[in-house]
């Protein structure tokens, strides 16, 4: 059975065409994906995020728990608001979830974790806070908007309550903060500026409108899709899972080795891989014949074996098809790629596409 | 609304064929085929003179989203391909029964033009959808 957003009757209204994700009726585009990621790339786009999981931990113990459960180190945040990328590792080093975690006081996270594997995420989260002090709370009276784009915080900025605006206003890059029931972070998954809006379920709707009317545009997973991968950033599921580890995943500059005391989660598996040394790694790849990458199709590379792409599709803004591929360590800066029996030829760089609008 | 003109015929996969009444038929996907793909980013299209059974897989199509076959409505040699759309395969979007055609192929099999949809039925076919 489907769930919906309390935002489902908007993206019926706003003319979204449903589909099911992760248990969820989400809008995959409101007619055009290809308008919707130019929209974000060049003014302001806006998405329903509310299928996300929103979890708060408290506490004493919550930093030594955090800086227990997560392979990045929470002890870098210092300041206030600032956030976190990382993964949340298995024994054996694998990806269980990657997540964004916001540090508000020391006895306060706010962590942000993927619809598709929330219920894993929770229980193995409740699990491994045996013996440390601290509350785990699943916040799902909270709906979330992303709005993204150059023109997405002044146009957002318009949309704010009054009492919100200027904390909003204020926030330095990758940086949240907390104004009563709502929360405003200046993060995404698209590349671009914007801002993270984290409110009350009931106020999501009206909110949506006055977004609408200061110009966002409502825009749908499918852009979300092709606006991560031009920003070379990772969908778990795909690019990591739970039998890869981050070192062969691009994610490597995510894991905090030091302090080497710090014992996390998965730390010793992969400090066994990468003292061995890993023999793969995650690269971009841009096809350079015509034909569309698409997730899982064989990378041939010369002299050092093959690979395959874990995620692909054609770049709006390249006007080109790129990928996500899994090849040797030893791979230069050409491959092969398996399309429907043909070999066509592909481009190997570095998994960044396009940055703040431009190609890289 | 999808367009569905009334001259041509139909298949389930969401094929349509124009008789050229030559022994010939052009063949496309529909307006309902279009919009459920999205924006179309590639086509990949047979060699001509290429002989094919109704229902082998001809071409494919590719949105932003994924790759999808187009079958052959009906048996026969492929005797020409839409080059056009190489370069511009959201011509397919724009005009699904015009300048968006994929192939024209001669008949080998006459008789199952016979077979497929009318507009009428095809239009009752995707309101079932």
């Amino acid at each position: 059975m489907s769930q919906k957003t309390v935002l489902y009757d908007k993206h019926v209204e706003y003319g979204g065409k449903l589909v099911d994700f992760a248990g969820w009726q989400m809008p995959v585009n409101y007619g055009s994906q290809m308008d919707e990621h130019h929209q974000v790339r060049n003014d302001a786009g806006m998405f329903d995020v509310s299928h996300m999981t929103v979890v708060d931990l408290s506490g004493e113990g919550v930093k030594a728990f955090l800086q227990y459960l997560l392979a990045n180190d929470v002890d870098k945040l210092k300041q206030q608001g600032k956030a976190l990328y990382s993964c949340m590792l298995n024994h054996d080093g694998g990806v269980i979830d990657d997540l964004i975690v916001y540090y508000m006081n020391d006895s306060w996270y706010r962590m942000v974790v993927n619809a598709a594997t929330r219920d894993k995420d929770l229980a193995w989260i409740d699990e491994q806070s045996a013996g440390y002090e601290v509350e785990i709370n699943e916040r799902p009276d909270l709906a979330m908007i992303a709005v993204q784009g150059p023109h997405a915080r002044e146009k957002a900025i318009e949309a704010l309550p009054v009492d919100v605006v200027e904390a909003a206003s204020e926030l330095d890059r990758f940086f949240g903060c907390d104004c009563g029931e709502w929360f405003v972070g200046r993060t995404g998954y698209t590349g671009e500026d914007g801002f993270e809006i984290m409110l009350p379920d009931t106020e999501a709707p009206a909110f949506w409108d006055r977004l609408a009317e200061a110009g966002v545009k409502p825009c749908g997973l499918g852009a979300r899709d092709t606006l991560r991968l031009e920003a070379g950033m990772n969908l778990y599921g795909s690019d990591m899972t739970e039998t890869t580890s981050p070192l062969i995943s691009g994610l490597g500059w995510t894991i905090a080795w030091e302090p080497a005391e710090r014992d996390f989660i998965g730390r010793a598996t992969l400090q066994k891989e990468r003292d061995k040394g890993v023999t793969q790694k995650l690269v971009g790849l841009v096809l350079e014949d015509k034909g569309i990458l698409r997730g899982h199709q064989k990378v041939v590379v010369e002299n050092s074996g093959e690979g395959e792409t874990t995620s692909g599709s054609f770049s709006p803004t390249l006007k080109q098809s790129i990928a996500f591929a899994r090849v040797p360590k030893q791979a230069g800066d050409h491959c092969q790629v398996e399309i429907r029996g043909k070999l066509l030829n592909a481009r190997i760089v570095k998994p960044v596409f396009v940055r703040d609008g431009k190609p890289v | 609304m999808s367009e569905i003109p009334s001259e041509l015929k139909y298949t389930k996969s969401h094929e349509w064929v124009r008789d050229e009444d030559d022994g010939s038929v052009t063949i496309g996907i529909t307006d309902h085929a279009q919009e459920l793909l999205g924006d179309l980013v590639f086509v990949e299209l047979p060699d001509v003179g290429t002989e094919m059974l109704a229902e082998d897989a001809a071409c494919v199509v590719e949105s932003v989203k994924a790759a999808s076959d187009v079958y052959m409505p009906v048996s026969g040699e492929v005797i020409e391909v839409n080059d056009l759309l190489a370069d511009a395969p959201e011509t397919i979007n724009d005009s699904p029964y015009d300048d968006g055609w994929l192939i024209k192929v001669k008949l080998s099999t006459p008789d199952e033009l016979e077979d497929l949809m009318d507009a009428d039925t095809y239009d009752a076919e995707i309101a079932e959808d």
